[in-house]
């Protein structure tokens, strides 16, 4: 298999890996079959299950020396971003109680 | 065997130079996709926060139309699809015209997605559910209109390459442009995700 093949083909299994992820989530809450907590935990697991792929197959990123700096740059953002929302959903909800 | 390479690159061994500026070009891209990732990230905290302030307006149940939400998931992320076959025809086809159909086919599945965000907007203010009905309104049309200018500024970037195509070639600069362009539109991709996991199907769910 030649290069060009292989990244093609990367990108279709990606689109595939995509498309049936998203399709998930919207079935467990279309569907409504499950109950409301199960299709949220299902919703989000699917998302970040997603994220990965699009990460891996649409821009590329995995685990080798070339793409390290590209990796912890991501890394280090993702803590960042938890820090901030979580701190803001735990510090705003937190308040939302106490005022009611 | 040699190191893989960002798709799109084909600068080669002989362009050492020219390949080690593109790296830092595109690594400086990155550097900007991730300041843009915290300013989404705090648009979703505010709509997290807001998520209960319906003021006695309509919530997510009455206003979201989760078939139109499916449709315009479908159209981005094919139109992330056509784009990671742009890169690959800019990588190893020498003639431009595949290129520029993939670009074409990704600006027009982006066109329609707007089309079916804007419609939805419509709609939702047709009900009366404009931004200043309630604070969880104000930050939903300010989270999701935030992805909706991004895609319109990357609609306007391909119709820049497009030009830049046609007008300068495919030199290593519009190379390098269009592989930060790609970089753009499947963060866009995985942005939605985020919109559509927690704000319309954790809304609903």
């Amino acid at each position: 298999m030649n290069e060009q093949t292989r990244e093609a083909t990367t990108q279709i299994a990606g689109y595939v890996l995509a498309a049936v992820l998203t399709a998930t989530a919207f079935i467990a809450v279309v569907s409504g079959r499950l109950s409301s907590e199960a299709a949220l935990i299902t919703v989000g697991v699917a998302g970040i299950v997603q994220l990965l792929v699009h990460l891996r197959c649409f821009l590329h990123i995995d685990l080798s020396r070339q793409k390290r700096e590209d990796l912890q740059l991501i890394l280090f953002s993702a803590l960042l971003l938890t820090i901030m929302i979580g701190g803001t959903v735990w510090i705003m909800g937190n308040l939302a109680d106490h005022m009611q | 065997m040699s190191a893989p390479v960002h798709p799109g690159l084909n600068l080669g061994p002989v362009h050492g130079t020219a390949h080690d500026q593109a790296e830092i070009a595109v690594f400086g891209f990155w550097v900007f996709i991730m300041s843009d990732v915290i300013t989404f990230g705090m648009v979703f905290a505010t709509y997290a926060t807001m998520r209960h302030a319906l003021a006695g307006g309509p919530g997510p149940a009455d206003l979201f139309d989760l078939t139109s939400v499916a449709l315009q998931t479908t159209l981005l992320l094919t139109s992330s699809l056509t784009f990671g076959f742009a890169s690959l025809a800019m990588k190893h086809r020498p003639d431009r015209s595949r290129l520029v159909v993939w670009l074409i086919l990704t600006a027009l599945l982006g066109l329609g997605f707007l089309g079916l965000e804007l419609h939805d907007f419509a709609d939702m203010a047709a009900q009366g559910a404009t931004p200043q009905r309630s604070g969880w309104l104000s930050s939903f049309y300010a989270l999701v209109g935030l992805h909706g200018l991004h895609v319109t500024a990357g609609l306007i970037w391909i119709g820049v390459m497009l030009w830049q195509v046609q007008a300068v070639g495919l030199t290593n600069a519009v190379k390098t442009r269009i592989l930060r362009l790609g970089l753009y539109w499947h963060f866009l991709d995985i942005i939605w995700i985020g919109i559509f996991s927690t704000v319309f199907l954790g809304g609903v769910a």
